[in-house]
């Protein structure tokens, strides 16, 4: 590589991670300023984060939303692992194309459109039956669990494709029942996938201001729909300190999770 | 028989299981929207009218009407927001490629040992808050934000430009906020890509630009098309961003839909909006899908 | 149709296949195949790709479910009895070492699955690693080993069950070729030390010359010849089996009805009519007649006696221990003879363009029914 085409490179890398990441990073330097004018700087404080302690409508969105995330992630690598090896392992049965574009359905379809199909699937089902289903928490864990169940099945049918399909019918010659093989030979090598499905479906539920919207109901604000309205306002110091908290508790998640699949994937090695 | 029972058995529970899963909670969905984007909107709850209605005899009557897919082709508002999605999602599509592909060639083409954490830079973004992403724009696009503030400051310039809620903005918060998703799958094939074939070409007397054109942009195609369904699909949708960043006029379909439905409380529309909007997205996913299955294409 | 295995002998077989069939959709996999397997055998199913020869494995480990047949292993029926529960092991193509599991937890997983006290599984694992001499290797994982200690470890695996039955599906193909000939060697010898049946499939039919005491050649689902490699080499039943043991000389003819020990084939390629001796119990018309490389005498001056045919020098590979001499008839059929270096030294030196005299002796030939 000359010495030229290489400055050029590096001049690319430099300004195309400048864009995506300067934004936040102004945003967690602005979440120090203890101005309330948010682009005016006075000096450093933590003001703003002691002001977050104290907002309980905050505190209590995020609580709600952890748990929603945590319930609604786990829903879908359970639905995930099912579907993929559906998919991947139990082909042909009836209708398994369909049941193929149903599944990878919530990924390209628009987040309002989800939102809005499943409120008025509760609306009509509570109707047809009689029963208001009461929307909230419940609700939006149902929703989450349907988009996220898509992305735990890309992701843990590709990590099922790679595995070799002679891992089982060795476990099989070697005495182990369907069951057991999938105990002890397939769940065990499928554990990082569905770990990461685990992982995005746990975020993008953190991060789901749309569907939320549509079917929650009267006192099940998430996080999100809290800092969304807000934000609609305008620029809030606070916000920017709530943002930062975000952002560094995901990041930390992120790179914690990366780390760990990189010492698994070591130890497991790469069949 | 032991092993074909157990088999079977375990085969119907989990085919069975996410089968009544996706009927329930996507297909039947889709369907319901399909059927109220045919009612009418009345006040009560809910707020349309019942599609079967006992009738006279042993038949239902069924309302159906037509009448919301008529004001969509109609009304210019709806029209607007249609070619407003189209438009907005293909040019900062496009201005996504021109940023991504540069970035991904110059990460295919740096030591391996170094990719991983250049490719890790370029993914945790993606896993941060969307709609932080997008709020974090507001702070520095505002007319007293950074940008603002700097050039004041300098004295370029008397008044705060009108840089938030403008569609320079949209543009700004959809290539920011997909890039990516589409540096990501360009990088995948430039990776695999076989290095030797340029030299090749070198060899055969292209200049290095020539090369380019000819060998290594037609071969990263499959990438660029896959960045592009990555990048567009979801924008024509698109809600947060045109909503935070976009102004008055900015008009795409998933914020039309949201107002129609919150605001204006027609069920009924929103739901014709959802149904066109999803017709937009599945045929542009299968032209774009076909372009990619060309076998030129998938070399 | 009659099973084409030999014939029982006071033994009962430990595999008895019969009539077994086996589709994938519309494609035909294994077609009324039904074959005998005796105790203690090593025996090879060979064939091209396709042919059918790892579906049947894959029959007999309870993989695959035949259509219609009977599948017998030590005189039960083992029709829907599914692989863990079947008295065989299995040595796969890939290993399939689990890479979750070390050497000593692969080795120990059939015998866990088996729910046997810990004590003996120690102990049995143990005897199994000393065996194959990988027990320094007992905390590795599966990808930390070369390729010849990923064979041993599932080798190991499969034997420590103490099946009844050892398959092995194309065993060495990861291996290159020096490894490979000297693990075809151990494999034979482990086989008599374990002195457990083993049916191994390869597409690689010196290697099952070399290793098989039985040999079963398929080809497009069926089964077209048993017997020992010998046999194959020296008495193939058909022209595909002449040409997929070794090299051979196939020479397209009419046989014209025989009087005494000597019949004659009529063969225009040949551009003469080639005597043969073992015409027997073929019935006049069209045949093939083939002979093996190594049974071509190659002379300067006509000889007498045997089928002599004049020819010229093609090319001529050398290859260490022999000589492969191509020649060409003076119809244009191409002929390749096998020399010895003392052949060689004999003849003289030989070049391209020589002309030359090819001879056999009547009892060398072959004659195949079309």
């Amino acid at each position: 590589m000359t010495g030229h085409r290489s400055v050029t490179l590096l001049t690319v890398l430099g300004f195309g991670y400048a864009f995506l990441y300067l934004p936040i990073a102004i945003l967690i330097v602005y979440s120090f300023n203890d101005n309330r004018l948010v682009t005016v700087w006075s000096h450093a404080s933590l003001r703003w984060y002691w002001a977050l302690l104290e907002n309980q409508q905050l505190l209590d969105a995020a609580w709600l939303s952890l748990r929603i995330a945590a319930v609604s992630a786990s829903i879908s690598v359970v639905l995930g692992t099912a579907a993929a090896f559906a998919l991947q392992r139990l082909r042909p049965f009836f209708a398994s194309r369909g049941f193929e574009v149903l599944a990878v359905m919530p990924l390209v379809v628009p987040e309002v459109l989800i939102g809005l199909s499943l409120l008025l699937l509760f609306v009509v089902v509570g109707d047809a039956v009689g029963w208001t289903v009461p929307r909230g928490a419940a609700t939006i864990t149902l929703a989450h669990a349907t988009f996220g169940m898509a992305y735990a099945t890309v992701i843990i049918r590709a990590r099922l494709s790679q595995l070799d399909p002679a891992l089982d019918e060795a476990a099989a010659i070697l005495g182990a029942t369907p069951w057991r093989t999938f105990r002890r030979v397939t769940l065990p090598l499928l554990l990082p996938a569905i770990a990461a499905g685990w992982l995005l479906a746990f975020t993008l539920s953190l991060d789901d201001v749309v569907v939320a919207s549509f079917v929650t109901g009267p006192g099940a604000s998430t996080l999100p729909i809290v800092i969304y309205s807000s934000v609609r306002l305008g620029v809030s110091p606070q916000i920017n300190a709530l943002a930062t908290l975000i952002v560094v508790f995901v990041a930390c998640l992120i790179l914690a999770a990366t780390l760990m699949t990189r010492a698994g994937g070591r130890a497991h090695g790469r069949l | 028989m032991r092993m074909a029972s157990d088999a079977r058995r375990l085969k119907t529970l989990v085919v069975g299981g996410t089968t009544t899963w996706l009927v329930i909670f996507t297909l039947l969905p889709f369907l319901i929207v399909l059927a109220i984007s045919l009612a009418e909107p009345r006040l009560g709850v809910p707020p349309f009218t019942p599609l079967l209605e006992c009738g006279d005899g042993i038949w239902p009557r069924i309302n159906a009407s037509l009448a919301n897919y008529t004001t969509l082709f109609s009304d210019s508002l709806y029209v607007e927001a249609f070619l407003g999605s189209v438009r907005i999602a293909a040019t900062s599509s496009l201005i996504t490629l021109l940023i991504a592909y540069p970035m991904a060639y110059a990460i295919a083409r740096t030591q391996a040992r170094l990719r991983l954490a250049l490719l890790m830079l370029v993914i945790l973004p993606f896993w941060t808050s969307f709609l932080i992403r997008a709020y974090a724009w507001t702070g520095i696009l505002n007319s007293n934000g950074l940008i603002n503030s700097a050039l004041l400051n300098a004295g370029l310039i008397a008044e705060p430009l009108p840089l938030l809620h403008t569609e320079f903005a949209v543009h700004l918060g959809i290539v920011y906020s997909y890039l990516p998703f589409m540096v990501l799958p360009i990088y995948a094939v430039l990776e695999r890509l076989d290095w030797t074939l340029l030299e090749a070409a070198r060899d055969l007397g292209s200049r290095p630009l020539r090369g380019f054109l000819r060998v290594t942009l037609p071969l990263s195609l499959p990438g660029v098309y896959a960045g592009w369904l990555l990048v567009f699909i979801p924008a024509l949708g698109e809600f947060i961003i045109p909503d935070l960043l976009g102004g008055p006029g900015s008009l795409m379909l998933g914020r039309v839909l949201w107002t129609e439905f919150f605001n204006n409380n027609d069920w009924p529309l929103a739901s014709a909006l959802a149904v066109a909007l999803l017709a937009m997205v599945l045929l542009s996913s299968a032209l774009l899908y076909r372009v990619m299955r060309r076998p030129e294409a998938s070399s | 149709m009659a099973p084409l295995g030999r014939p029982a002998g006071p033994e009962q077989p430990i595999i008895s296949i019969d009539g077994v069939s086996k589709n994938f959709g519309a494609q035909p996999a294994v077609v009324d195949v039904s074959l005998d397997i005796a105790r203690s055998d090593f025996f090879c199913l060979v064939g091209a790709s396709g042919s059918g020869k790892t579906t049947l494995l894959r029959l007999l480990a309870g993989f695959e479910t035949p259509e219609c047949g009977r599948i017998l292993l030590d005189g039960e029926d083992m029709t829907g009895r599914p692989p863990y529960e079947r008295p065989v092991n299995m040595m796969f193509q890939s290993y399939a070492l689990f890479p979750h599991l070390t050497v000593q937890n692969n080795v120990a997983f059939g015998l866990q699955e088996e729910r046997l006290p810990k004590a003996e599984i120690g102990a049995r694992v143990a005897a199994a690693l000393e065996l194959f001499d990988i027990s320094g290797l007992a905390a590795r994982k599966p990808h930390q080993l070369s390729g010849g200690q990923r064979q041993r470890v599932a080798l190991a695996r499969a034997l420590v069950k103490r099946p009844k039955i050892l398959l092995l599906d194309e065993p060495l193909a990861a291996l290159d070729k020096k490894l490979r000939e000297h693990a075809q060697v151990e494999l034979a010898a482990l086989r008599e030390r374990v002195g457990i049946t083993f049916v191994m499939v390869t597409h690689d039919q010196e290697e099952a010359m070399s290793i098989a005491s039985h040999i079963a050649l398929m080809r497009d689902g069926r089964v077209i010849q048993v017997g020992t490699p010998r046999d194959l080499y020296e008495r193939p039943a058909s022209r595909y089996a002449a040409d997929f043991f070794g090299a051979a000389n196939l020479f397209d003819g009419t046989l014209a009805g025989g009087s005494g020990a000597v019949s004659h084939v009529d063969c225009p390629e040949a551009g003469c009519a080639l005597r043969v001796t073992n015409a027997e119990g073929v019935s006049p018309g069209p045949v093939t007649v083939m002979v093996r490389p190594e049974q071509v005498g190659v002379h300067k001056t006509a000889p007498t006696g045997g089928n002599v045919l004049p020819a010229g020098v093609t090319n001529i590979v050398f290859l260490g221990s022999a000589h492969v001499c191509h020649f060409t008839l003076d119809s244009g059929k191409p002929v390749q003879a096998r020399l010895s270096p003392t052949d060689m030294a004999q003849l003289g030196g030989l070049g391209s363009g020589d002309r030359v005299h090819l001879s056999w002796d009547p009892a060398a030939g072959r004659v195949l029914a079309s």
